[in-house]
Parts: C-alpha cells; structure tokens; sequence
C-alpha cells in the first residue's frame, strides 16, 4: 500500500517523532511503499541538522535522514511551519537574511498543498501529533 | 481531485500555533479545491468564542481568519456539541458561522469525508 506519513511532534517534546520513524520503518519492511513524509507545526523540528545530544541518547533528527536517504523518501517540511520556528534552509536563510542555516540535507521545503495532496493521493495518511 | 477532507481542530485557540497551523491547512485544502469541512472539537470549540482580545498576548486575533473561511468556500464551521457542554459554553458565545453538530452525529459526518486530518 502507499503510505504518507504527517509528524506534528518534535523528538524532544514528546513520542510521536519516534513512533513515526518506527512505523516508516515497519511499513517499509513490511514491503509498502512511503511516498512521502511530511514534517508540520513542531515536526518541523526533525529536520534541523544542529541537533547534537549526548552520546547515550539517540538523535532522532539523524535517525530520519538516514532513513530518507536509504529509502529516497520524499521528505517535505512545511515552509512556514519552519520559518516560523527556525528551520531554513540555504536559500531561505538568504532570503530572510538570517546569519545561518540548518535543514538537514535530503528535506524540502514546501508549502502545506504537499500535506494535502499526500492525504488525497496516498493509500493511507498516518499523522502522528503529541 | 474529488475526495472530501474533514480537518478536525482540537486545541485552544492561543495554545502554540496549534489552532492557527490547523485552519491554514484548512484553507490550502480548499485552495486546492478539495472539498474541505472543518470540525472543531475538545479544546478546539474555543476557538470561535466571540469576543476574543488576544492583542493582550501579542497574538493575532483567529476570528478574522475564520469570518475569511467562507471566501475560501467553506461556508460553515462544525461545532462538537459535547464538547460545549463539558465547557459548559453555550452556542450563542459562538461567531454565527457554525453548524452544530449533536449527539452521535460527529461519527456519521465524519463518516462522510474520505479523509480526516486531526489537529
């Protein structure tokens, strides 16, 4: 079946971020297909590539680029979810003028039209909020 | 694209950006000419109270967006009639653009859409 996938939580406020990995993970042994992630509100989050926690703690952030770029999943971080916490990329970063930049390589930027047309095209949209 | 979208809304209008990200996506789907409900429910009614004066906290008043929605071509928003009551708040607290939605007929409306989101 084809799955999208919605995470609406960071990894450090509560499950959601780590029980969406696990399930992309699952669903992706299990032979079904992720057409896309989609990353909103504090999901935003997962994507940004300064998270660095103590060696024993796993990095959740890192855990789902690696998955993305295994899988070449379609990875899309809502543009003004993002901006709104601080969560750009180079060309954003640019744009706005800001003194740096942090989206994990493997993620886009976009607009929610991405969320909305995951939901009507997937088989199944699983969202995962806290 | 045919399918029906219900997003279901269910947090306090000022709780993060919770109530905000909701009728944004809400409004793109409708944008997309997807036919789009919106349906609030627990802590989510909260957010059509008249009278709010959110200016106190720095933050935009969600009224104007949802007296916008109908431009968008969603002409009414669900109200959860349980969800009032546990608040014990009364319809005529709400902006005059909701359809109330009594009883078991949450379940049966949503059973209606093809796709919900919940917020």
């Amino acid at each position: 079946m084809k799955y999208a996938l919605a995470v609406y939580g960071a990894a450090s406020t509560g499950q959601s971020s780590l029980t969406a990995l696990s399930f992309a993970r699952a669903l992706l042994v299990s032979g079904h297909e992720v057409m896309r992630v989609f990353f909103y509100q504090e999901g935003v989050h997962n994507a940004t590539s300064l998270t660095s926690p103590p060696q024993d703690e796993q990095n959740l952030p890192e855990q789902w680029q690696r998955l993305i770029a295994e899988h070449d999943i379609d990875a899309v971080v809502c543009i003004a979810a993002a901006l709104r916490r601080g969560v750009v990329s180079v060309d954003e970063a640019e744009r706005y003028e800001l003194s740096a930049s942090n989206l994990r390589e493997g993620y886009e930027l976009s607009g929610l039209g991405q969320l909305l047309e995951a939901a009507v095209e997937a088989d199944r949209l699983v969202t995962f909020g806290d | 694209m045919s399918q029906t979208l219900c997003i279901i809304s269910t947090q306090a209008p000022y709780r993060g950006q919770f109530a905000k990200e909701a009728l944004d996506a809400a409004l793109v789907s409708a944008t997309y000419d997807i036919p789009t409900s919106l349906l609030l429910m627990g802590d989510g009614v909260y957010q059509i109270l008249d009278g709010q004066s959110p200016e106190q906290l720095g933050r935009k008043n969600l009224s104007s967006m949802f007296q916008s929605l109908e431009l968008y071509g969603i002409e009414t928003v669900y109200v959860d009639g349980e969800s009032l009551e546990e608040r014990n708040l009364d319809p005529e607290q709400l902006l005059p653009l909701y359809t109330l939605l009594e009883g078991d007929a949450v379940a049966s409306f949503l059973a209606q859409h093809d796709k919900v989101l919940s917020f």
